[in-house]
């Protein structure tokens, strides 16, 4: 499935909903919508993994960038996710060290993240 | 003996079909149901990274994957990039990941490291038997 991408606003948190396979090809297009958004003012982003079937390597690569650009902003970055395949890949690579995760919107919005 | 092959260009936009044909097979060749996200993502991450080392040295020979299932599932992935290029594969710590310092393909490779190793109980990174390249060999069990 091809990667879908649409943001909305909840507060002061800009929530961007990621659906379909986020890999080296498609991750790019992940990168350029997040760099869109840091530089149009967001500075507390969540990104709802939700909809995503598929996340690799690149597309951490990707998620990691944003939270190192927004800590620097004086800003936030956290992810939405509660697929256990994905949350199995977070615990893998250690990223569920480095991301705040929550398992709904509401929760990460809520959480001052 | 490979019951499948495949080779491609090495462009991103073929590690989906990689990916895709990888899993067919796995399923066809009878690896447990729950076992396949991790052959799909163990595919894909041996595929992504056999890219970026093709599109790193300016390479345009096809990356080669092999799936044979006499007995296990077996897939190797080839790329054609000089072995020194393997070195240095490892998987990074929670510190490491959040350095301000790693760049965006260095942290990449390493969570590409870490997910194979993750993934894959019977992994193997070797320099092939002919030329210059490297292998990523992946078994897993078959259920029947």
């Amino acid at each position: 499935m091809e990667l879908s991408l649409a943001t909305r606003t909840v507060g002061e948190h800009t929530v961007l909903e990621v659906g379909g396979e986020v890999d080296v090809y498609t991750a790019p297009r992940l990168r350029e919508r997040l760099l869109e958004l840091i530089d149009a003012g967001a500075r507390h982003v969540v990104v709802d993994l939700g909809r995503v079937d598929f996340l690799d390597s690149t597309g951490l690569g990707v998620l990691v960038g944003a939270l190192k650009r927004l800590r620097t902003a004086d800003g936030s970055f956290a992810l939405v996710c509660d697929k256990e395949p994905l949350l199995k890949i977070f615990r893998i690579t250690a990223l569920d060290q480095v991301f705040p995760l929550h398992p709904t919107v509401e929760a990460a919005t809520g959480a001052g993240a | 003996m490979a019951t499948v092959r495949l080779s491609f260009s090495p462009a991103p936009v073929h590690v989906r079909t990689a990916r895709l044909v990888g899993v067919a097979v796995a399923r066809r060749a009878g690896v447990r149901e729950d076992l396949l996200d991790e052959v799909r993502l163990a595919i894909g991450e041996a595929c992504t990274r056999a890219v970026a080392l093709h599109r790193q040295y300016g390479l345009t020979d096809p990356v080669l994957v092999e799936m044979s299932d006499s007995g296990r599932y077996a897939v190797r992935v080839v790329d054609r990039a000089p072995i020194e290029a393997s070195i240095g594969l490892h998987a990074l710590n929670a510190d490491q990941l959040a350095n301000e310092s790693l760049n965006e393909d260095d942290l990449t490779t390493g969570v590409g490291f870490a997910l194979l190793a993750g993934f894959v109980d019977d992994l193997q990174v070797r320099p092939v038997d002919e030329g210059v390249g490297t292998e990523v060999r992946m078994v897993w069990p078959l259920n029947r």
